[in-house]
């Protein structure tokens, strides 16, 4: 009796397969030019996927309402994968058995991109990560099919030591947290260190949920440092700048663009006052000078996004933007041809984005420069421009 | 349970798998079967260790991680045959699952339940803190695709037939264990140690030898994903990772081999089929735990089928008893 | 010197979270008392104390409110969480209770989710932020909130066992269900009074340490993991096992982290539990039985 019962479930999940499968072969219309997407929109890192997801459509839908790219529609295929890698690979396969997606955006994190672009690569199917980690594009000899437009660590890293070069300060303390972009952040800081005769004189680590950064900040009370580096993302970095205070640790506290957000503000309040920080330009597109080509562009995203998502707009957002607008100029250049469009997206040059201005080549598959950051400070409620 | 029935299933079973291998060609759900494959060892594996055997584990996902991340560390940086190295996975789950479990198995219950998920959270932080050795939260990439004799199992629908090959080798190696005098000592187990003892059953060693079989299944489920994806983060070894699993079990139904198939199935293709599920996924997951082990304990199909006759039998002026 | 500043800076860090870590461990023991289950959904309790107590604070920012009316609202929910997941089993062995039990807290965070969004929250400190200085040392008026709530409440706790009858009957019910009904104890009202208090205990604690760590919806999975590892450190089932554990705990995080390494601190944390499971599994105390 129940080991028919299983039988008869098995059989007919296996025709349900099949049925889904005859169902995928459906006729085309008005051939649309297929763009997939794929961002964490739930799970941990939705901060990331959300915005980026929200851009996407944004874009998608003004370029739909003035007549597509050629006269052809864009049709967006849009996959959540929850920050996990499984589900990224699920989707990536499914995007990349599609024979008229023609290009993948995302996804959100550096693990589910690595995991994404295996697939991607073996298929020629352009991919533009939205992620930082630098593994992602390089060797961009190998990862010919692979872009990304988020800034990577190490520009961030090298902003930070210029500054601190500027302020005389040479012996800091590092403070990162345990995931991938702490330990991202902790390489580069490691690495370019010495390239700007700074002296890394104590790396500590905390917890993405850790709620007591105390002891780790009373252990770099007995060393030299002169600053503190905290790299991380969400409420933790917040609250070692609250512990700083309450421990009367009066050292200039960095923090990284992980934190450029009007919502890490709230959270540290008072203790966030003088915090400085490197950030995009969207941050504090109002301080720019008029004549920084990235003023209009992201003037533009952020009086859109905010008009039609009731949300303020997040450099994150500004990733899958940048991506999109990108893919579209390809698009228009190259028809429905991955070669053609990976080709294009290679030789993308002064491409002015939120994230910074774009030279794309053969040899780096980001195109930015570390002038992609400024450096910013919190001063009453609010991000000042600096440098 | 006659002879030729018991044939009729694994025929049956044979039978679709070729027939998909051989009618099929869309990448996208030979992955999905494959994903389901993986799971469904590691569900078979906690299912004889938590449904048959009664003894709980919180953090069998950590098995499945020393599993995946001795494959990928032998093969992509010490460039080990990737055979070589899913055997070597074996032997480093095996053991440590021997090490933990004979202080862990004198324990009950609770206690149990919190020595594996202590155990499964201190194997997830080092695979997130020894970056040299795992390459961190970010992953380690560059995991080569297993092969045999110059085949690469590189494309979706050759892995799909070498994760399902073995998943029948291993279900019926599962079903044949529970059926064997082993297999009823395991039961005897499950419904008093104290019974069991008195029946001259060694408690302590099947529950020891059930904890290390069940690690091998999660270990060899580890280095076959692996080896699918070409690459391994830690997030897939995490704490809800084994909670997850946990309700696979609970919702095949506990002390079921082929309800393992249907736990494991419907909880990795559920989330694909409901675009609403994402962030409702934690509140559905809940919901099934609770609902199901309060209304259901003995499964979805078990529990479904029990309600049924239990009604005919109301219907019929009977008496019922579970 | 030298080694001492630091120290005591760990000893406060440590206290602080030891003792949110009692408050838990001590809702898991009176649980455990009453019916020998053991409440995973705990830790969610503290999260959605912390939440609540942010989102009536929003609403009417007066702090005794916030407190009073969270701990209201979290005890409703413990409560009814014991009527609708937990009194219908009918086979209750420990593994269909941990699962169910794991199951609420996964319900739980699920719906917190959902209400409040993924994004943290600001709780004003009860007392103002300007740090004490303690000798090398230094300590915000909410570290010393922290500690005298617990104190307070432990003192309560150990009043109402010892000298109410209502207190005496729980025990009496801890002691022997049946005996305890027998003699006229209606011991169902006792399991639900168990889950109301620890319910309240966990709001507390989340109340307490949310203008020290912000409140977010994700916070009480590891504090419940901590504090059941308190309660089994410490010995399951018994009162000053509960706060000794929690305190060990506490203290050997932040010493962990300050003479070993940051990474490995929930490490550590789990690696005690292990310790004292494999080598002393009846608790530092002995616990009960």
């Amino acid at each position: 009796m129940k080991t028919k019962a299983i039988l008869v479930g098995v059989i007919l999940a296996l025709a349900g397969l099949g049925l889904i499968c005859l169902g995928c072969g459906g006729a085309k219309k008005t051939e649309p030019y297929v763009v997939g997407g794929i961002f964490s929109i739930s799970g941990p890192a939705s901060y990331l996927g959300e915005p980026e997801r929200n851009s996407m459509e944004m874009v998608a839908e003004a370029v739909n309402a003035q007549g597509g790219i050629n006269g052809r529609p864009l049709k967006l295929v849009i996959y959540d994968d929850e920050g996990d890698v499984t589900k990224a690979r699920l989707h990536a396969t499914k995007l990349a058995q599609d024979k008229d997606c023609l290009a993948v955006i995302g996804p959100s994190l550096t693990h589910t991109s690595m995991a994404t672009l295996e697939i991607t690569q073996k298929a020629k199917l352009p991919l533009i990560s939205c992620a930082a980690g630098i593994g992602i594009t390089v060797p961009a000899k190998e990862r010919v099919w692979v872009f990304k437009t988020a800034q990577t660590d190490q520009m961030a890293v090298d902003r930070i030591y210029q500054y601190l070069q500027k302020a005389n300060l040479q012996q800091v303390a590092i403070l990162t947290v345990s995931t991938g972009f702490g330990v991202s952040g902790k390489e580069q800081l490691l690495a370019l260190a010495s390239k700007y005769g700074i002296q890394v004189v104590a790396q500590e680590v905390f917890g993405e949920k850790d709620t007591d950064m105390t002891p780790q900040l009373t252990k770099l009370r007995g060393t030299p440092a002169q600053a503190v580096i905290c790299w991380g993302t969400g409420p933790a970095p917040a609250l070692v700048a609250k512990n700083m205070k309450q421990l009367g640790l009066t050292l200039p506290l960095i923090q990284s663009h992980g934190v450029a957000s009007k919502k890490f503000i709230e959270l540290a309040g008072d203790a966030g006052d003088g915090i400085i920080l490197p950030a995009g330009k969207l941050a504090v597109w109002q301080q720019l000078p008029d004549t920084d080509p990235q003023k209009a562009v992201c003037k533009e995203y952020a009086e859109k996004y905010q008009a039609k998502f009731k949300a303020p707009e997040s450099s994150f957002g500004g990733y899958a933007y940048d991506a999109i607008r990108m893919l579209n100029q390809a698009l228009a250049k190259a028809g429905s041809d991955r070669e053609k469009i990976r080709g294009e997206l290679e030789g993308l040059k002064n491409f002015v984005g939120i994230s910074g201005i774009f030279n794309m080549s053969p040899e780096d598959h980001n195109g930015l420069s570390p002038a992609a950051f400024v450096m910013v400070k919190i001063q009453k409620g609010g991000f000042q421009l600096i440098d | 349970m006659t002879p030729p029935r018991f044939l009729n299933r694994w025929l049956l079973f044979a039978v679709a798998v070729g027939v998909i291998a051989a009618f099929m060609d869309q990448d996208y759900y030979y992955t999905l079967l494959n994903f389901i494959g993986i799971h469904t060892l590691l569900v078979v594996g906690l299912n004889l260790l938590l449904g048959y055997a009664g003894q709980i584990s919180l953090g069998h996902a950590a098995f499945f991680g020393l599993g995946a991340y001795t494959s990928g560390i032998l093969t992509a940086t010490c460039g080990v045959d990737p055979w070589l190295a899913l055997v070597a996975g074996l032997a480093v789950s095996g053991l440590a699952a021997f090490l933990i479990g004979i202080p862990a198995l004198k324990l009950r219950g609770y206690y149990l339940g919190m020595a594996t998920l202590g155990f499964g959270i201190i194997i997830y932080i080092i695979l997130n803190e020894a970056d040299g050795l795992t390459g961190g939260p970010s992953g380690l990439s560059g995991i080569p695709s297993l092969s045999l004799a110059g085949l690469a199992f590189n494309t979706p629908r050759r892995l799909y037939l070498l994760i399902w090959i073995i998943l029948g080798i291993i279900l019926a190696m599962s079903a044949n264990l529970v059926n064997s005098r082993t297999g009823r000592a395991i039961r005897a187990l499950h419904d008093g140690e104290a019974a069991a003892e008195s029946l001259g059953v060694d408690t302590f060693r099947l529950k020891l030898k059930i904890f290390v079989w069940s690690a091998l299944y999660a270990s060899l489920a580890g280095s076959l994903y692996a080896h699918t994806l070409n690459f391994v983060a830690p997030s897939s070894f995490g704490f809800m990772f084994s909670i997850k699993l946990v309700t696979m079990v609970v919702l095949g139904g506990m002390a079921s081999i082929w309800g393992s198939l249907l736990g494991a199935g419907t909880l990795t293709v559920l989330p694909e089929l409901l675009t609403v599920f994402h962030d409702f996924e934690m509140v559905i997951f809940g919901a099934i735990l609770m609902v199901v082990m309060i209304f259901l304990p003995r499964g979805l199909v078990r529990g479904i089928l029990d309600l049924c006759e239990s009604r005919r039998y109301k219907r019929q002026g009977g008496r019922i008893s579970f | 010197m030298e080694i001492f500043a630091p120290l005591l800076q760990y000893l406060i860090s440590g206290l602080t979270n030891g003792a949110i870590y009692a408050l838990i461990a001590l809702g898991f023991g009176i649980i455990y008392n009453a019916t020998t289950i053991i409440n995973f959904a705990q830790g969610e309790m503290v999260m959605l104390g912390a939440l609540c107590a942010i989102s009536i604070y929003h609403l009417a920012p007066s702090l005794p409110l916030a407190f009073a009316g969270a701990v209201v609202l979290v005890t409703c929910v413990g409560l009814i969480f014991e009527r609708l997941a937990l009194s219908p089993v009918k086979d209750p062995t420990p593994i269909a209770l941990i699962i169910i039990t794991v199951g609420g807290a996964v319900l739980i965070k699920g719906v917190a989710m959902l209400l409040w969004g993924k994004e943290a929250y600001n709780l004003p400190p009860f007392s103002g932020d300007a740090p004490i200085h303690l000798g090398p040392a230094t300590i915000l008026p909410q570290n010393l909130w922290v500690l005298g709530i617990t104190a307070i409440a432990v003192a309560a706790l150990e009043a109402f066992f010892r000298l109410t009858l209502v207190g005496k009957a729980m025990r009496a019910c801890a002691y022997n269900t049946r005996a305890a009904r027998l003699v006229g104890i209606a011991a169902g009202r006792m399991v639900q009074l168990s889950f109301g208090i620890s319910a309240a205990l966990g709001a507390g604690a989340g109340i307490l340490i949310a203008p020290l760590t912000l409140g977010v919806y994700d916070m009480g999975t590891m504090l419940g993991l901590k504090g059941f590892s308190a309660a089994i450190i410490g010995g399951l089932g018994s009162m000053a096992g509960g706060v000794l554990g929690g305190l060990v705990l506490g203290v050997a995080e932040a010493l962990a982290t300050g003479f070993i390494s940051s990474g490995y601190r929930d490490a550590v944390a789990f690696l005690l539990l292990l310790l004292v499971l494999f080598l002393r599994p009846q608790g530092l105390t002995g616990g009960r039985k």
